[in-house]
């Protein structure tokens, strides 16, 4: 066990599969040179030459595809795409081929393919860059998309989505390469498609995944000191497959639910999963589900709008004492309204 | 191969001569091995248009679904570059494929099962007509998406190259593909890694109706590759044999390890699809197509020549149609993909919580009522 930054954790997960499985590579636009606009792939160039560190042209589209046709052959490429915001020129290659190849052609192809890319917002990079649309992927069958919060996570999510022989969409987030955490030495995979109970607690569900589940963990954390409460938090880990039996057997046992979510909240991935514990644990439900999402804009540059869009601790808080006050649980201190 | 040069001599000029036709008596220097060369293209030739006039005939009977493409007019092409391919190569091609699917060696009877979206269809009645692929005769896949196909193919040449294989890729695409970004991006990245790889672009000179006057600011597509510095040429379509050549030197140069873009202008007989009348294009120009057209070209000079006489023309006319109604009969006889298949293939790894609900099943087992005593 070591403590380390989730950047570390992925850099010396790169670094280590590469090690142990000559068909593993990278590609991606300034990953070697330059070391990566995050500088997660820092050393590889100089450890592993340019055939397994290629930096390519700006074309996110024709060097997706490559991989794709890469893996197609057996190689076991993993992309880097500077931000997600950037996918969408490789969204045909992406969400028509390699979702498609393996039932397409009725099962002859694997496509070992997988793409690393950071979302996210609260940099004031604007509009376009600041975006959390890993619901593209995780909308489309076929896609295997995982989001971990953890140093932890990040290496036993990367281990797994490298290992495995279908597209994996490895999502990262800005907000979270500094982040330090315990990450377990040696080869310890984790299963995509299985979320975690990050804390146990009866009062109340908290669902969130990448750079909210830390906030779900922080409030959760509050609120057992000033209020007592005692709160569950879903860490979903993994966008698709979702793992929603996890979700309904925690929201089966508190009887309240609230979803964090750094996307926007209509057709979003929040949605979703409200939609599942409609579905699941319908009769056991004391409060209407309440999602915590962004605002309905393109997120501003200046500050003061930037954070005014972004959902906060804050903003969860309220909701939590809001859903813990329609279920009329006044046993609780909750502030102005208790 | 060691005949090249003697071949070149017997085809090349277009004959003079009217289809069915011929000049009684030529007698050119032509070797037994050519004879075989020329003759299996006719053969092939032949197999491709009874196939597809035998696909067109079942998508009038609702026997095949979906769209419906055919090589219909782009024989010569198709037997011409798959003709250039060691068996160890690989294909990438588009939508319009059944032609390279059979010339590649994929058994006819597999290839109209597929259409017929049956379980012996070459991608086991999951891809039809616009999605076949078989690993073992190393045909990569038609893709439905226009220029979807070239990125794919040019990582296949990254990853023989990785390897440092002596396989190359052959990558196909339509004249209309030439004007979309993956094609620009994609002989780029070939050029700057060097990949082994030949695109080929099929100019039948129309997208749909759009023709490449319309589409493409420079409408002599081969030259579209001196802007990535890549090596290109341009040939006769309607011409097998000189297809062949042209695509011999192109892919000799992608195995040295050199990226090339040949230009294969071809016709189209028929509309875009089996459903298109094409009725954007004049009874003058239809009529020029159809004397241009390539299969009975290529018979009158094989005649003319003196390689086959009109009797050996009707007896491998009577052997491929004979293929492709066998064909459309095993494709009828195979049974239709069992309903328990259908999530087999959305992973190759299997994975937690991977969804089976059909429309109709709710996500969670409804509750049991609950019995409040009043409904006895």
């Amino acid at each position: 066990m070591s403590i380390m930054t989730y950047r570390q954790a992925l850099h010396d997960t790169l670094r280590s599969e590469m090690l142990r499985d000559e068909n593993v590579f990278l590609m991606g636009e300034e990953i070697g040179l330059f070391e990566g606009a995050y500088k997660i792939t820092a050393g590889m160039l100089d450890e592993f030459g340019e055939k397994r560190v290629r930096d390519t042209s700006i074309a996110e589209e024709g060097f997706t595809g490559a991989a794709i046709g890469a893996a197609m052959l057996g190689l076991r490429p993993v992309v880097e795409i500077m931000t997600i915001n950037f996918s969408l020129l490789a969204l045909d290659q992406i969400v028509n081929h390699a979702a498609k190849i393996y039932g397409m052609f009725g099962g002859q192809a694997r496509v070992p393919l997988v793409i690393r890319t950071p979302g996210g917002g609260g940099q004031q990079l604007g509009a376009t860059h600041s975006q959390n649309i890993e619901l593209f992927y995780a909308f489309v069958p076929g896609m295997k998309v995982v989001a971990p919060s953890t140093p932890a996570d990040a290496k036993a999510l990367l281990i797994a989505a490298i290992r495995d022989d279908d597209p994996v969409l490895f999502l990262e987030n800005l907000s979270l390469y500094n982040i330090k955490g315990e990450v377990p030495d040696g080869d310890v995979s984790a299963e995509i498609g299985k979320a975690a109970v990050t804390r146990k607690g009866s009062d109340i569900t908290l669902i969130g995944y990448s750079r909210m589940a830390h906030v779900a963990s922080q409030v959760a954390a509050q609120l057992a000191e000033s209020d007592g409460l005692d709160i569950e938090v879903i860490d979903l880990r993994s966008l698709r497959p979702l793992d929603r039996e996890t979700v309904v057997e925690s929201v089966k046992k508190t009887h309240a639910a609230v979803i964090l979510e750094d996307d926007w909240l209509t057709y979003g991935i929040g949605a979703e999963i409200a939609a599942t514990i409609s579905d699941g644990a319908f009769d056991y439900l004391d409060a209407p589900v309440r999602r915590v999402a962004m605002a309905e804009v393109p997120l501003p540059y200046s500050k003061p709008l930037e954070t005014a869009a972004l959902p906060s601790a804050e903003d969860v808080i309220g909701a939590i004492r809001q859903t813990l006050d329609a279920v009329g649980r006044r046993r609780y201190p909750m502030g102005e309204k208790s | 191969m060691t005949t090249r040069a003697r071949t070149s001599v017997a085809t090349q000029s277009r004959p003079t001569t009217s289809p069915g036709r011929p000049t009684p008596g030529a007698k050119p220097d032509v070797s037994p091995a050519d004879r075989e060369l020329l003759t299996g293209f006719y053969r092939q030739m032949m197999l491709i248009r009874r196939f597809e006039e035998r696909a067109a005939r079942a998508y009038t009977q609702a026997l095949i679904g979906g769209y419906c493409h055919l090589n219909l007019g782009e024989e010569a092409a198709v037997v011409g570059l798959m003709s250039a391919l060691r068996p160890s190569d690989y294909l990438f091609t588009n939508y319009r494929e059944h032609g390279y699917a059979i010339t590649r060696g994929i058994h006819p009877n597999r290839v109209m099962a597929e259409l017929y979206g049956r379980s012996d269809g070459v991608s086991k009645g999951w891809g039809g007509s616009m999605h076949m692929f078989d690993f073992e005769k190393r045909m990569l896949g038609g893709y439905g998406i226009v220029g979807g196909q070239i990125p794919l193919a040019t990582g296949a040449a990254l990853a023989i190259d990785y390897r440092a294989g002596d396989e190359i890729v052959l990558c196909t695409m339509g004249d209309g593909t030439t004007n979309i970004g993956a094609f620009h991006e994609s002989l780029n990245i070939a050029s700057l890694w060097n990949l082994p790889i030949v695109y080929v672009i099929i100019n039948n000179r129309l997208g749909m109706a759009t023709t490449v006057d319309k589409a493409s600011a420079e409408p002599d597509l081969y030259k579209r590759a001196s802007a990535y510095r890549m090596a290109s040429e341009r040939v006769d379509g309607l011409d097998p044999v000189a297809v062949f050549e042209a695509a011999q030197r192109a892919v000799a140069q992608a195995r040295s390890g050199k990226p090339f873009l040949l230009e294969v202008v071809t016709e189209r007989l028929r509309g875009h699809s089996v459903v298109d009348p094409a009725k954007y294009r004049s009874d003058e120009e239809m009529s020029l197509v159809k004397e241009r057209d390539p299969v009975h070209t290529f018979a009158a000079k094989l005649v003319a020549d003196g390689l086959l006489d009109e009797q050996e023309l009707a007896k491998i006319d009577e052997e491929v149609t004979l293929q492709a109604t066998e064909a459309a009969a095993f494709a009828e006889n195979s049974p239709f993909p069992d309903v328990s298949t259908l999530f087999d293939y959305t992973y190759a790894t299997a994975v937690a919580n991977d969804s089976h609900r059909l429309p109709g099943q709710p996500l969670f087992e409804p509750a049991p009522i609950p019995d409040y005593g009043v409904n006895q």
